[in-house]
């Protein structure tokens, strides 16, 4: 039996430039107790698609074909056609909240800041179960335990910014759930996560769904999740169903070129080493001119071309806002000792808070360091960073570009992509006028972008173009290092692929080295020579990738790679093997990882080339001769 | 929470003495004084008769001596002719102009300016509150488009020029006395219940001119804050449980929207009495204002250094009281910096 049959939808969009149609005659059912996955990029209509199912489709949105029909397994009516419902009508307040509810992908600003969770998840249960207040404040308890909160009682009168995003997430299923919907809709209800946290909600949506019978729409668009969430899978494109059946069907065997090339694109672990991922609009990137003549190669690939000795940067915070109360210093890194050789690509992988941007942005000289050094080889012998001014500071800013994660808010809106492109060499005084223009069509000409675009702004850009933009404005002026900080995390996997190939290729065609931070364990594994893993302002491990994925020595480093979902039913995550948060505890590791608090994070090699920090086993490898090895 | 408010009220002494401080050189500016003024002009009159007892009012007064001695000597906080005798110490000056002492010139005109101010900010709020709402939620409708024409006429209308109307056809239709808070057989009367309710009366068109301008920069304001809360998540999240829009309006986006304009009772104080002076003038009425523009034409100076001195203590009490009604409604304030856990 079918909880919800979507029938032959059409929404359209009426702007002031006129229809446009978002949702194109789609039909999907989800069965009872099943979990059926609405798999799309951004754009395809997945959204709108859950929003005319919740009846919260925005003022100029029409639906203009077909039924939206949702049977109520608890009651044995008639199905109601929620298409042809007010809006804002009884009839469909009283499905909205109580027999379908919807989860929303950001934790953040999905909960209002100024009222308490307990007040916020116990009113759809004074709305639609006629509670009390008394009442409703008993149940969101038992909510906040079923969603295994650590202190339910204590939670009630928390605000959400008072929560972890984790914790938030898991308020949001609890305010879902309240009225033990038949329908749950999540909406990307894990992108907004670190990994680790991602397969905990992943298993308490399971966990859940069994307890309360439910049926679940999950809309994403990673296929990891859907491989260990979905039943049945739909795949959707520019509001048309590209295809759709079981789980088994479509990953084993899938029909549509569409959907081929989307899982073509997914980088995967344990990919043949010169194996690429095959993005659905592959760009060749063409060096020439300036570009191709690169910085005069004084040093050989392979020796450090920067290095991290004991960096250790502490941010001091005023808590207690306006009330007064001490300064606290929040320790963001910790003695870290990292080297990147020239010609490389090191990955930085952590999760949110686990220091990688900050260390990034400690070798960019974007913000000082309290102890430590950083040292850069730019041909004639390492130099401390921190000592650099003038002229020679000028010099290092050439070097060293960063490439930014957010496409959008990377881009001044109000420059077009030529002054774009050409500023940093206007800041730099390189070249006359007419050099600077044929510098920057060649750069447009690297990325893949055609050259009449030069005079366009932004925003008539899509999110992939705005990277190539961006990257192509890293690499104005001739730089040697790169700082990727998560250049890939905002966009659509068909587009992340042909960033990485792009990436891949510039490092080569131009001599590049990379420092990619990311906490995408995948894309990492796929872009990167070797890997350094980031807890807590600590590096906890640096190994070779293949070794590093294949061998992992560290605790952390072993939850991390336990709790990516892989676009594979055959490898399906642990959930039970899954330690609720403990993994990131650097006093909860077991010996000899742990770390109390004041220890120093002693990086042992333990196997070549193979670094763990291993306080417990520095006695047989003494600090001194770790840390020249390392360097 | 009470040693924060604690706090904030002892913050509020250092920032008076140096408010004090520049009051007094704010009205020390202008080259002279009242009396050296008076002097001059008897000097050009030809007549030197009274310059002797104006030369001595100079040294009753201490305008003989340094700068900082005449400032703390105001203030009360260094010994002048008759011993600490400042503001510290309730003697707030004379006034040379009235030749009376200030607190005789200024007390009458005191409780009703501020009633007159409070009337206007809850008129502001009162008024402008329902129809922020109503314009933000039906964006572009007929009614949004009328009461944002009726907005900007209010901005651009010259306060007295309402004000001449208003008095007209409140003086036409309900037959109410021309100018002044109260009919004029009631001025110097003690209290009584006609005369309050002839001074309720009277308050409406003051109130009315002077809130029509701030009435209309909130309602656009509101209408801006609301509409950007309208399209957040959380409001999305609310209307998925199911909730009333009416219900859902109040409890959530409007709650959020109202941060700034409890944030700006402190800022809302100075302007309305520095914007009714003109106002006040015109429509006669007995407030501040008027004897403040007097005293700084004629440098009636510990007058106007009152004046100046009563608005800004007036406005670190407004700032006070929103400071902590800022943290009373918002939790991010009260609770502010705690690291997510």
């Amino acid at each position: 039996m079918n909880v919800l049959t979507v029938d032959d939808l059409s929404v359209d969009f009426v702007t002031g430039e006129g229809r446009s149609r978002a949702v194109n005659g789609v039909s999907f059912s989800v069965p009872e107790n099943r979990t059926v996955a609405l798999v799309g990029e951004s754009g395809s209509g997945k959204t709108v698609i859950s929003q005319t199912i919740m009846g919260l489709l925005p003022e100029k949105a029409h639906v203009t074909g077909g039924r939206v029909l949702f049977r109520d397994p608890a009651s044995d009516g008639e199905p109601v056609d929620i298409a042809r419902l007010d809006r804002k009508g009884q009839t469909l307040r009283a499905i909205r909240g109580n027999r379908i509810a919807i989860i929303f992908q950001e934790p953040m600003t999905s909960l209002s800041p100024l009222h308490t969770i307990g007040d916020q998840i116990g009113e759809a249960a004074q709305l639609h179960r006629g509670a009390g207040p008394a009442e409703a404040r008993e149940l969101t308890r038992e909510m906040l335990s079923l969603v295994r909160f650590p202190d339910p009682a204590r939670a009630l009168d928390a605000y959400p910014f008072e929560l972890s995003g984790g914790l938030r997430q898991r308020a949001m299923i609890a305010m879902a759930m309240i009225c033990h919907p038949a329908l749950l809709i999540a909406d990307e209800p894990t992108t907004a996560l670190d990994v680790t946290i991602q397969a905990e909600i992943l298993k308490l949506m399971k966990d859940v769904q069994e307890t309360l019978k439910m049926s679940m729409l999950l809309i994403t668009h990673d296929f990891g999740v859907v491989a260990n969430m979905a039943d049945e899978v739909v795949v959707v494109y520019h509001g048309r169903v590209m295809e759709q059946g079981s789980a088994a069907q479509l990953f084993g065997n899938p029909q549509h070129a569409y959907l081929k090339a989307l899982l073509n694109a997914v980088p995967r672990f344990g990919m043949e080493a010169g194996e690429r991922l095959i993005p659905i609009r592959p760009i060749e990137p063409h060096a020439e001119g300036f570009l191709k003549s690169g910085r005069t190669q004084a040093a050989t690939p392979g020796t450090p071309l920067v290095s991290l000795s004991g960096v250790t940067k502490r941010f001091v915070t005023r808590k207690g806002g306006v009330f007064g109360g001490k300064p606290h210093s929040l320790l963001a890194l910790d003695d870290i000792n990292l080297t990147v050789n020239r010609g490389e690509c090191l990955g930085l992988v952590g999760e949110s808070g686990s220091g990688k941007t900050t260390t990034a942005k400690a070798v960019l000289r974007a913000l000082e360091i309290d102890e430590g050094e950083i040292r850069y080889d730019a041909g004639s012998g390492p130099v401390d960073v921190a000592r650099l001014s003038g002229a020679e500071l000028l010099d290092y800013r050439k070097r060293v570009q960063l490439i930014f994660q957010d496409p959008f808010s990377s881009l001044n809106p109000r420059m077009t992509v030529n002054d774009l492109l050409a500023e940093p060499l206007v800041i730099h005084k390189v070249g006359t006028p007419a050099e600077r223009a044929e510098r920057v069509r060649e750069l447009m000409r690297l990325v893949g972008l055609d050259a009449r675009f030069l005079r366009r702004y932004p925003h008539s850009f899509s999110g992939g173009q705005r990277q190539r933009i961006g990257i192509a404005r890293a690499l104005a002026l001739n730089p040697e290092f790169i700082l990727c900080d998560e250049p890939t995390s905002a966009l659509d996997v068909s587009v992340q692929a042909q960033i990485l190939n792009l990436l891949k290729d510039l490092k080569r065609e131009l001599g590049l080295t990379y420092l990619f931070v990311s906490h995408n364990l995948a894309v990492v594994d796929y872009i990167a020579d070797r890997i350094a893993v980031m807890c807590r302002g600590r590096v906890v491990e640096v190994a070779p990738t293949r070794e590093l994925v294949e061998n992992p020595l560290h605790p952390y480093t072993r939850a991390l790679l336990e709790s990516v979902p892989e676009p594979d039913l055959d490898a399906p995550l642990d959930f039970a093997k899954l330690d609720a948060g403990r993994a990131s505890e650097p006093d909860a590791w077991p010996h000899p990882y742990r770390l109390d608090d004041g220890m120093a994070p002693t990086l042992v090699e333990l196997e070549p080339g193979h670094f763990v920090c291993a306080p417990g086993l520095s006695d047989r490898a003494p600090v001194s001769s770790v840390k020249e090895t390392a360097l | 929470m009470a040693f924060y408010v604690l706090r904030r009220i002892l913050t509020m002494i250092p920032t008076l003495l140096v408010i004090s401080l520049l009051t007094f050189v704010i009205i020390e500016l202008p080259a002279g004084d009242y009396i050296s003024n008076q002097i001059a002009a008897l000097k050009a009159a030809g007549e030197s008769a009274s310059i002797a007892k104006l030369e001595f009012m100079r040294a009753e007064f201490a305008l003989d001596r340094p700068f900082f001695e005449r400032y703390l000597i105001w203030v009360g906080l260094w010994p002048g002719p008759h011993g600490f005798d400042g503001l510290l110490q309730g003697n707030w000056g004379w006034s040379f102009e009235y030749d009376k002492p200030v607190a005789e010139v200024v007390g009458p005109t005191l409780p009703l300016t501020i009633v007159l101010n409070t009337a206007t900010i809850l008129f502001v709020y009162i008024v402008s509150f329902p129809i922020g709402i109503y314009s933000a939620t039906r964006q572009y409708s007929w009614g949004d488009y009328g009461f944002t024409l009726v907005g900007y006429i209010g901005l651009a209308t010259p306060n007295f020029l309402l004000g001449l109307i208003l008095l007209y056809f409140a003086n036409r239709w309900f037959g109410l006395s021309i100018g002044g808070l109260m009919d004029p057989q009631y001025i110097g009367e003690p209290w009584s219940v006609a005369k309050a309710i002839s001074i309720l009366g009277h308050l409406i068109v003051p109130t009315v001119v002077i809130g029509t301008a701030g009435t209309a920069a909130m309602i656009r304001r509101l209408r801006a804050n609301l509409l950007d809360e309208l399209h957040k998540q959380y409001v999305t999240t609310a209307r998925a449980k199911g909730m009333r829009e009416a219900r859902l309006l109040l409890k959530y986006p409007l709650r959020m929207a109202l941060n700034p304009f409890i944030a700006d009772i402190g800022n809302l104080i100075p302007s309305l009495v520095s914007g009714s002076v003109i106002v006040s003038v015109v429509l006669n009425l007995p407030t501040v204002g008027p004897i403040l523009l007097n005293a700084l034409q004629s440098q009636d100076q510990f007058l106007s250094g009152f004046v100046l001195l009563f608005v800004a203590i007036l406005t670190l009490l407004g700032m006070l009281v929103s400071d902590l009604l800022l943290a009373v409604l918002d939790p991010r304030i009260r609770l502010g910096g705690k690291a997510p856990s």
